[in-house]
C-alpha cells in the first residue's frame, strides 16, 4: 500500500462527508433559481444537520434498539460505500475488499435498515414509507446492477477503479451501450434519491411521500446521522455516475499525487454540472403518483437491458 | 478404528441416529426422555458428522465399502468423496442446530407421540445420509423411498387435521412421480449393462440421445422433490403443516439431497454433459426463482411464506447448475468451476438460513399460537432472542453483505459475467440477460425479507394476545444460536469457504480452479482483479459506527427522553392503523398481477357490514394440476367400467383372455 493510496481513501472519504450536504445544497439553490424563489443559503443543510445533533433526542414508547441502531448503520455503509466508489483516485485501499456489486449490496443493507426502522415504531406512515421504499428499492436496484453489468462486460472485471481506468483511458471511446445505460442510470438516481419525478424531497404530505416517511419517527442526532446519509448517497451515486460515464480527471494509479491535486477541481466542475442539471430535470418534471412508480422505474431496467443487448451485439 | 476411516464413522453416525430413533420407542411417550436426552445426542451425532466429512472433504479422501445387507446378491454400495462429503458437512452441520431447536420444541398432545415422532425425525437424517453415500441405484431408491416415507409421516404429525393429510397427501405423490423419474433416469443411465452400480454407469458410455434423455429425466424427478416451477405446489403445502423442525428440516436439507442428485448425475454419472442441456435448469431456475419470490411477497402465512422463499433459492440453485453445465460444455472450465461453486455455496447456505427462519416461525408459533402475519406484531420485545438472531437470517437471505447470502449471489453473478463469451449466438445474448432476472430475484427477496421481519417482528402487536408471547428455551437458543452463527461464518470466511467448493468442483469438472487473495481477502477470479473482503468492510463499517457513538456520546453528552409516537396531532393511534401483511405485499400483487389469480370481494357503500377479502392462488392449479387430475379421474372411470363387481363378468374374461391368447398361439 503506498502513502500516496492511503492519504487518497481518506482524502475521498473525508471530501464525501464534507461535500455531500454542499452538494445538496447546490441543487436546491439552483432548483429555487429556476422556480424563480429566493434560494436558500447553500450552508443550509449544514446548520440543519448541526441544529438536529445540538438537540435531544426522542424516541417513541416502543421503539426497539433496532431503531435506535439503524441510523448508525445507514450511516457507516453511506460513509463506506463512499470509500470505495473512485471519485477522485483510483489507487484506493478499501476497494480491494468491495467491488461494484458489493456496492450494490451496501446500498441495498442501508435500504433494508431504513425499512425495517420505519416499522419499528409501528405507525400507519412508516409502514407505508417502509413498504414503498422497498417498492422503489426493488425495481431500482436490479436497474443499478444492469448498469454495472454493462461497465463489467465493457472492461472485464467488477472492480470499480479498473472500470474507471479502463473507461478513461479509452480515447473518447463511445459506447453506444453506455449510452442506454446512462440514461437508464439517471433515472435510478432520481428514484433512488427520493427525487422529483418518483417522490418530492420537499413534502410531508402523506400521500406522495415515500423517504420522508420513512424518517418521521426520527428526531435530533438520529435524523441527523438519518439526513446526512441520504445526503451521501446522493453525493455517492453522482459520484458512481462520474466513475462510469465521465471518467475523465481522475487521478490514476501511476500518476501520483499530481494527479489527485487536479482531480479536486474535476470533481468540483462535475458535482456543479450535475446539480444543475439534477435541479433542471427536477424542475421540469411532474411527481408522479406512486403507483406510477414502477413504470418509471421499468423503464430505467429496460434502458439498462436495451445497453446489454446493445453491448452483446456490438461488442462496445 | 473409526477414526481411521471417515466412511466407516459415517455409517456409526447414521447407525447412532437410527439407534436412538428406536430408542425413544422405550418410553414412547415420554417427552423428556425424546426431547431431553435423545435429540441432543442425535444433535452431537451431526456435529460429529460434520466434522469427518469435513476432514475427509479437505484431505481429499475417496473411500468404498460393500455392505452386505438387503436383498441377495444385492448388497449396499457406499462411498465417500468430496461431492458426498460435502453435502454430509451440509446434512451434520445444519441438523445439529435444528436437532438442538427440536429438543426444546417438539410438546405433549402435538399428534403423533413424542417417541415415535423421535423415530421418525432420526429415520428421516439417516436416510438422508444413507442417499449421500450410496454408491448404486437400488441403495439409493430405497434410502430416497425411506427419506419420502419418513418426512411424509413427519409433514402429517397433526393428523387429526385435513388439511395436513391432504398437504401431505400431495407431498407423498409429487415425491412419487419423481421417484419414478429418477428409477427410469437410473434404467436409461445402465446402458445395456443391467448393472446398477454407480461405477457401471460411470463405464456405460450412453448414445447422446439417451444421455440426453437421462439427464431430463434427472432433472424432471430431482426437480420434483426440490420445488421446480411447476413441480412446486407441495413446498407451500407441506411446509405450514409440519412442525417447524420438521420444516427447517425439509427445506434447509432434504430439498439440497435433490441438488445433490442432479449434481451427482448429471457431473459424475453421465461425467460429458452437454452444453445444452444447461439451458434447461438454467431457464427453470431463473423461472421458479422469480415465481417462488413473486409469490412469497403476497403470502399472509409466516410458513407459506418462507416455502416460496425456498422455492426461489432452489431456483438460483439449479441457475447456477444450469450456467455451469452451459460453461463446462462450450469448453470454459474457470468459469464452470465458479458458477458451480456458486450453486453449492448457496446450498450451504440455505441450509442454514431458511433453517434458522424456519425455527425462528417454529418459536413465534409456539408463543404465539398464531402463523397468521396479520395477528402478529411487535414480537421484539417479548421475544429479543428469537428476534434478533431472525434478524441474522433475514439479512443473510436477502444478501446483504457481510452475511453469506450475499456470498453465492456475488459469486453468480461473477459468473454472469462470463456469459457474453458463450461461442453459440442468442445464448451469449440471452445468458446475460439471466443476470437482470437474477439481479431483480435478489432485490425482491430484500422485499420479502422486510416483510417477513417487519410484519412479525417489529410495529405494535397486532393482537391483545402477543402481550403474553415469552421467548424461547434455552435449547432452543442453542439452535438458533448455531444456525446464524453459521451464516455469520460463511459469510466472513469465503475464501476459506470456496477452497473446500474448489475441491468438489475439480472432482466434478476435472480442472483446478485457481484462487488468489489471503486469508481475509476472497479472489476468485485472480485474472480479473475482483476480490471481496467482508471482514475489512465489516471492520470499517463498525469502524464509522464507533466513530459516530463516540462523537454523539463523548462530544455532546446527551441522554434519549422517551415519548409517544407522532399521531399527526389527532390522536388514537393504534394496531391496526400499521400495514397489514396483504398492504405490504400490495404494490407486489398490482406490478405482477398477471401471476396470480385473484379473487376479489370488494364492499359496496351500502353495505352494513362491509368485508373486504381477496384470495391470491397460484395459477398452475388451475392451468396444469385440475385439469391433470381432472383427466385422471374420468380415466379411472373408464376403467372402473370393467370392474362389475359380479363374478360371471369376470369369468368371462377370464375366458375371453383365453381365446385371444389361444388365437395368438395357434
Amino acid at each position: 500500500m503506498r502513502l500516496v493510496d492511503l492519504i487518497t481513501q481518506v482524502l475521498e472519504i473525508a471530501v464525501a462527508l464534507a461535500a455531500a450536504p454542499l452538494f445538496l445544497g447546490w441543487i436546491n439553490q439552483c432548483r429555487a433559481w429556476l422556480q424563480n424563489r429566493s434560494a436558500p443559503s447553500v450552508w443550509l443543510p449544514y446548520r440543519n444537520i448541526r441544529k438536529l445533533f445540538e438537540k435531544q433526542a426522542v424516541l417513541a414508547e416502543n421503539a426497539s434498539p433496532l431503531f435506535r441502531v439503524a441510523p448508525y448503520v445507514v450511516f457507516g455503509t453511506m460513509v463506506v460505500a463512499a470509500g470505495i466508489i473512485p471519485s477522485m483516485g483510483t489507487g484506493l485501499p478499501l476497494v480491494v475488499s468491495a467491488d461494484a456489486i458489493v456496492l450494490v449490496g451496501l446500498f441495498a443493507a442501508a435500504r433494508m435498515f431504513l425499512a425495517l426502522a420505519a416499522m419499528d415504531v409501528g405507525t400507519a406512515f412508516g409502514t407505508l414509507g417502509a413498504r414503498r421504499e422497498m417498492m422503489v428499492g426493488f425495481l431500482a436496484e436490479p436497474a443499478l446492477l444492469m448498469v454495472i453489468f454493462v461497465a463489467s462486460l465493457i472492461s472485464a472485471t467488477t472492480a470499480l477503479p479498473a472500470i474507471t481506468e479502463h473507461l478513461a483511458t479509452q480515447a473518447l471511446g463511445l459506447y453506444p451501450s453506455l449510452a442506454f445505460t446512462a440514461v437508464a442510470f439517471t433515472l435510478v438516481l432520481l428514484a433512488e434519491n427520493a427525487r422529483i419525478p418518483v417522490d418530492n424531497p420537499a413534502t410531508h404530505l402523506e400521500l406522495t411521500m415515500i423517504h420522508e416517511a420513512t424518517l418521521l419517527e426520527y428526531s435530533a442526532r438520529h435524523l441527523a446521522l438519518m439526513e446526512w446519509a441520504s445526503a451521501l448517497k446522493l453525493f455517492n451515486y453522482a459520484c458512481l455516475g462520474f466513475a462510469l460515464f465521465v471518467p475523465w480527471g481522475v487521478a490514476e494509479t501511476r500518476t501520483g499525487p499530481g494527479g489527485l491535486l487536479m482531480s479536486v477541481p474535476a470533481l468540483a466542475v462535475k458535482l456543479v454540472a450535475a446539480g444543475a442539471g439534477l435541479a433542471l430535470i427536477e424542475t421540469v418534471s411532474a411527481k408522479l403518483r406512486v403507483m406510477r412508480a414502477p413504470e418509471f422505474l421499468a423503464t430505467a431496467f429496460l434502458f439498462a437491458v436495451l445497453g446489454l443487448l446493445v453491448h452483446v451485439l456490438l461488442g462496445a | 478404528l473409526l477414526l481411521s476411516s471417515p466412511l466407516a464413522t459415517c455409517l456409526a453416525v447414521l447407525a447412532g441416529w437410527l439407534v436412538i430413533g428406536f430408542a425413544a420407542l422405550l418410553r414412547p411417550g415420554s417427552v423428556r426422555f425424546a426431547g431431553r436426552t435423545l435429540f441432543p445426542l442425535g444433535a452431537l451425532m451431526g456435529v460429529l458428522l460434520a466434522a469427518v466429512a469435513g476432514v475427509n472433504l479437505i484431505s481429499g479422501g475417496l473411500e468404498r465399502l460393500v455392505l452386505p445387507i438387503g436383498l441377495p446378491d444385492l448388497p449396499f454400495h457406499l462411498r465417500l468423496d468430496a461431492l458426498s462429503s460435502l453435502f454430509l458437512v451440509l446434512l451434520g452441520a445444519s441438523s445439529a442446530g435444528i436437532s438442538f431447536f427440536a429438543a426444546g420444541y417438539f410438546r405433549r398432545g402435538e399428534g403423533t407421540a413424542p417417541g415415535l415422532l423421535c423415530l421418525q425425525y432420526h429415520l428421516f437424517l439417516a436416510s438422508m445420509g444413507f442417499v449421500l453415500l450410496a454408491d448404486d441405484a437400488y441403495s439409493f431408491m430405497l434410502s430416497w423411498e425411506v427419506m419420502a416415507l419418513s418426512s411424509y409421516f413427519l409433514v402429517t404429525t397433526q393428523h387429526r387435521i385435513a388439511e395436513i393429510r391432504s398437504a401431505g397427501f400431495l407431498y407423498l405423490l409429487i415425491a412419487h412421480v419423481g421417484a419414478l423419474s429418477i428409477l427410469l433416469c437410473f434404467g436409461v443411465l445402465q446402458g445395456g449393462s443391467w448393472q446398477f452400480t454407480f461405477d457401471a454407469m460411470r463405464a456405460a458410455h450412453l448414445q447422446p440421445g439417451w444421455a440426453t434423455a437421462a439427464f431430463l429425466l434427472a432433472t424432471f424427478g430431482f426437480g420434483a422433490k426440490a420445488g421446480l416451477v411447476p413441480l412446486h405446489v407441495w413446498l407451500p403445502e407441506a411446509h405450514p403443516a409440519a412442525p417447524s423442525p420438521v420444516s427447517a428440516l425439509m427445506s434447509g436439507v432434504m430439498l439440497k439431497t435433490a441438488v445433490y442428485g442432479v449434481l451427482r448425475v448429471t457431473f459424475d454419472l453421465l461425467a460429458h454433459p452437454l452444453w445444452w442441456w444447461g439451458l434447461v435448469p438454467l431457464a427453470l431456475g431463473l423461472f421458479t426463482a422469480f415465481y417462488g419470490l413473486v409469490f412469497a411477497a403476497v403470502q399472509t402465512d409466516m410458513k407459506r411464506l418462507l416455502a416460496y422463499s425456498s422455492i426461489e433459492n432452489i431456483g438460483l440453485v439449479f441457475t447456477a447448475i444450469g450456467l455451469s453445465i452451459v460453461f463446462a460444455g462450450v469448453g470454459m472450465p474457470a468459469p464452470a468451476a465458479l458458477a458451480l461453486a456458486a450453486a453449492l455455496y448457496h446450498c450451504l447456505n440455505h441450509a442454514f438460513m431458511k433453517s434458522l427462519l424456519f425455527l425462528g416461525t417454529g418459536s413465534v408459533l409456539h408463543a404465539t399460537g398464531e402463523r397468521n402475519l396479520g395477528r402478529l406484531g411487535g414480537l421484539i420485545h417479548r421475544m429479543p432472542w428469537v428476534a434478533w438472531l431472525s434478524l441474522v437470517g433475514v439479512l443473510a437471505i436477502a444478501g446483504v453483505p457481510p452475511l453469506n447470502g450475499f456470498v453465492s449471489e456475488w459469486l453468480l453473478l461473477q459468473s454472469f459475467l462470463f456469459g457474453d463469451q458463450i461461442p453459440h449466438s442468442f445464448v451469449n445474448m440471452l445468458v446475460p440477460m439471466g443476470a437482470a432476472l437474477v439481479a431483480l430475484c435478489a432485490a425482491l427477496a430484500g422485499y420479502v425479507m422486510v416483510k417477513f421481519f417487519g410484519v412479525i417482528f417489529l410495529g405494535q402487536p397486532r393482537e391483545a394476545s402477543l402481550a403474553r408471547a415469552h421467548d424461547c428455551g434455552a435449547l432452543e437458543r442453542i439452535g438458533l444460536t448455531w444456525l446464524a452463527l453459521g451464516c455469520v461464518l460463511l459469510g466472513l470466511f469465503p475464501g476459506q469457504v470456496a477452497a473446500q467448493l474448489a475441491l468438489v468442483t475439480e472432482s466434478l469438472l476435472g480442472t483446478a480452479w485457481p484462487q488468489g487473495g489471503t486469508w481475509w481477502l476472497f479472489a476468485p477470479l485472480s485474472d480479473r482483479q475482483v476480490s471481496y473482503g467482508p471482514l475489512v468492510l465489516l471492520a470499517a463499517v463498525a469502524a464509522v459506527v464507533v466513530a459516530v457513538v463516540l462523537f454523539t456520546r463523548v462530544v455532546r453528552r446527551q441522554r434519549v427522553r422517551r415519548g409517544p409516537a407522532w399521531d399527526c396531532g389527532f390522536g388514537g393511534l393504534d394496531a391496526r392503523m400499521q400495514d397489514t401483511a396483504e398492504g405490504f405485499g400490495q404494490p407486489i400483487r398490482n406490478i405482477f398481477q398477471s401471476f396470480f389469480q385473484i379473487e376479489r370481494e370488494l364492499p359496496t357503500p351500502l353495505d352494513r357490514e362491509p368485508r373486504y377479502r381477496v384470495k391470491v392462488s397460484d395459477r398452475i392449479w388451475g392451468a396444469l394440476y385440475q385439469p391433470l387430475g381432472a383427466a385422471v379421474r374420468r380415466s379411472a372411470d373408464v376403467i372402473a367400467r370393467v370392474q362389475q363387481g359380479r363374478i360371471a363378468v369376470y369369468l368371462l374374461y377370464s375366458f375371453v383372455t383365453l381365446l385371444v391368447l389361444l388365437a395368438l398361439v395357434l
